[in-house]
């Protein structure tokens, strides 16, 4: 197993190659620079602040000297936010994201599991169309709904009550800050984790070996959770790789929203920006955060299934 | 016997029947397809079947309705420049926007967008992923291989970054995004369809097609893909509400649909910097959104029902 796992670590690394080296020839072709500015700086200016950036150079010189620096973990400057390097802001930004998404994430596997649980196991009965209902809601309505109206109720509505809450800014962490754009950023998780988990225990449910621990007289609770539930989990373990994924993007969302320093509105204001080094050092990150976590998920898959083996 | 007459001209139909009786009674029955069988099931979900006719409703009333609001998306009501509460003497049914835009005529045309790019970014996405899965699947070997391992490697790329970084360079043009949508979102059908035709291409009926001489590409194009054809159209369902959900993220942040034009992303997001003063402008695309999207869910969760029984 640790050998195929090393091999997949072995993947990862020209898989990285290629998101590089796509999104660096991607962002050199776009027309306009990153110091472009409404009123035209004078040539001399701008060949100076080029040469300042090593943009004067031939486009494979400079791609061969941004490996390079890759390589001892440089990401370079960067071009909008003058005296900062990229890993300075991806230093600032990253524990930002990370910290919201981590929150997210363990909000919604703990009402997200037993919600679909619950569902699962009344099958049909009010509570399930209910449970289900209300995570088809959390589905369709898109995070950059979600968020402005969250808002609009608690920055506004109830702006003189005790339920006000600040709808911007990162405040240094402070939790009130914290609490809109973690809740913005689950509901779609806790949606679709209730759902797998619902339909995974259904089809555990009606194994063999479910039947088997029944009819030896086990009370149903010991079933599910002794039996049912290590293996129903295992499509919820799947999910949580592309979840990542999810929690990135919507991360560029949330962050512009609720106007937090997060690496996802740093992304997004780096493109528009032509920022070409801090696009580069936040998708190298996203890139090699999907690689790793989706390794982490399917450990945790040889883990929960016996019957998986990695050669 | 031999005079009889022809009744049906079904194979085998005609073959060593007593009498005419009979006969008549063996027509009566008539067969069902598959399709039918699985149309009826539709049909007797409610929840799908609503959804379907609000899909209609509201796609019919987004490209024809623009015919009948007096105001244009685009055109300023340079009496009031201001956001206004509905007011039915100017012709705003449902006000204005705070450049003093038909609101009414802003939503019908942000709801052509994401039909359009719902319908046009999943055609691209069927069209690459179910070439690439059907010819993965029947080919196997190398073919397979080299495919698959490529559709991995594109799932360990965060592709949102690609289509913002896309969008960025070639500067929001309306078809390049719904272009690059679809590129993203043909892995998983890729992925599906492979795995189906692997069980299909050992059934007898394929093997029949190559003793009787069929191509490759002829017996991919003729027995695999419409026997695939179930599942990729509950995939397709539920690939639709994915993509019109993306362009109004990208449109939200800015990087989807140029203005003046607009869609219901972009739509929203000018709400969302209103929403103090006019909440309206916020929650009647919310509202269209969430209502497609909802209603996209329902009927792929009831073709999926209907197209594959043993599910349920």
């Amino acid at each position: 197993m640790w050998a195929y796992f090393t091999r997949r670590l072995f993947i990862a690394i020209p898989t990285l190659w290629v998101v590089i080296t796509v999104a660096f020839f991607l962002m050199r072709l776009a027309p306009g620079g990153p110091f472009d500015q409404e009123a035209p700086l004078p040539p001399e200016i701008m060949a100076n602040l080029k040469a300042a950036y090593g943009l004067d150079q031939p486009l494979w010189w400079q791609y061969v000297n941004y490996l390079g620096n890759l390589l001892q973990g440089d990401f370079g400057p960067s071009f909008k936010y003058k005296d900062f390097s990229v890993t300075e802001l991806i230093g600032q930004g990253f524990p930002v994201s990370i910290q919201n998404g981590a929150a997210a994430l363990f909000i919604a596997v703990l009402i997200g599991i037993p919600l679909g649980a619950m569902a699962a196991l009344r099958q049909n009965s009010g509570a399930d169309h209910a449970a289900m209902t209300v995570a088809m809601t959390g589905i369709v309505i898109p995070n950059f709904v979600v968020g402005p109206l969250l808002a609009l109720i608690f920055g506004i509505w109830l702006r003189d009550t005790m339920f006000a809450l600040p709808v911007a800014g990162w405040n240094n962490g402070a939790l009130p800050n914290r609490i809109l754009p973690v809740i913005c950023l689950a509901l779609p998780f806790i949606a679709y984790i209730a759902r797998i988990t619902r339909a995974s225990l259904i089809e555990t449910l009606r194994t063999n070996y479910v039947r088997t621990a029944r009819a030896k007289g086990l009370p149903f609770r010991m079933v599910v959770l002794r039996h049912a539930f290590k293996s129903a989990m295992i499509p919820v373990v799947t999910y949580l790789g592309p979840a990542t994924v999810f929690l990135l993007t919507g991360s560029m969302v949330i962050e512009t929203i609720f106007g937090l320093p997060g690496i996802g509105r740093y992304f997004v204001q780096g493109a528009l920006n032509r920022d070409y080094t801090l696009v580069m050092g936040v998708t190298i990150l996203a890139a090699s955060l999907v690689i790793f976590l989706n390794l982490l998920v399917d450990m945790a898959y040889a883990w929960l299934d016996p019957k998986v083996r990695y050669e | 016997m031999s005079d009889a007459p022809i009744r049906d001209s079904r194979p085998g139909a005609n073959l060593s029947v007593p009498n005419a009786a009979a006969l008549d009674k063996a027509a009566d029955v008539e067969g069902r397809s598959l399709w039918q069988d699985a149309f009826r099931r539709l049909q007797a979900n409610r929840a799908a079947m609503i959804s379907a006719i609000v899909l209609i409703v509201m796609a019919f009333v987004c490209f024809v309705g623009p015919v009948l609001v007096p105001w244009s998306y685009e055109e300023i009501d340079w009496d009031i420049l201001e956001a206004t509460p509905p007011n039915f003497d100017t012709g705003h049914y449902l006000g204005t926007d705070s450049l003093g835009r038909d609101l009414l005529a802003r939503i019908l045309q942000g709801g052509q967008v994401s039909f359009l790019v719902g319908i046009l970014a999943t055609s691209v996405a069927l069209v690459i992923g179910v070439t690439v899965g059907a010819t993965a699947g029947f080919m196997g070997g190398r073919v397979d291989q080299v495919l698959m391992r490529f559709v991995d490697v594109m799932y360990a790329v965060p592709l949102m970054f690609f289509i913002i970084i896309l969008m960025v360079v070639f500067g929001r043009n309306f078809y390049l995004m719904f272009l690059a949508i679809g590129f993203v979102e043909w892995l998983t059908m890729s992925r599906i369809v492979r795995g189906q035709t692997l069980t299909l291409k050992n059934k007898e009926f394929i093997e029949a097609a190559r003793a009787s001489g069929g191509s490759t590409a002829s017996i991919i194009a003729r027995h695999i893909i419409p026997n695939v054809l179930g599942v990729v159209i509950v995939y397709v369902t539920l690939t639709i509400p994915q993509v019109i959900l993306l362009e109004s993220f990208l449109s939200f942040l800015g990087l989807g649909v140029q203005p003046p034009m607009t869609s219901w992303g972009a739509l929203i997001a000018e709400g969302a910097q209103e929403m103090e003063i006019t909440p309206r402008t916020l929650i009647l695309p919310a509202v269209c959104l969430s209502t497609t999207l909802f209603c996209f869910n329902f009927l792929g969760d009831g073709l999926r029902d209907a197209l594959d029984p043993k599910d349920r």
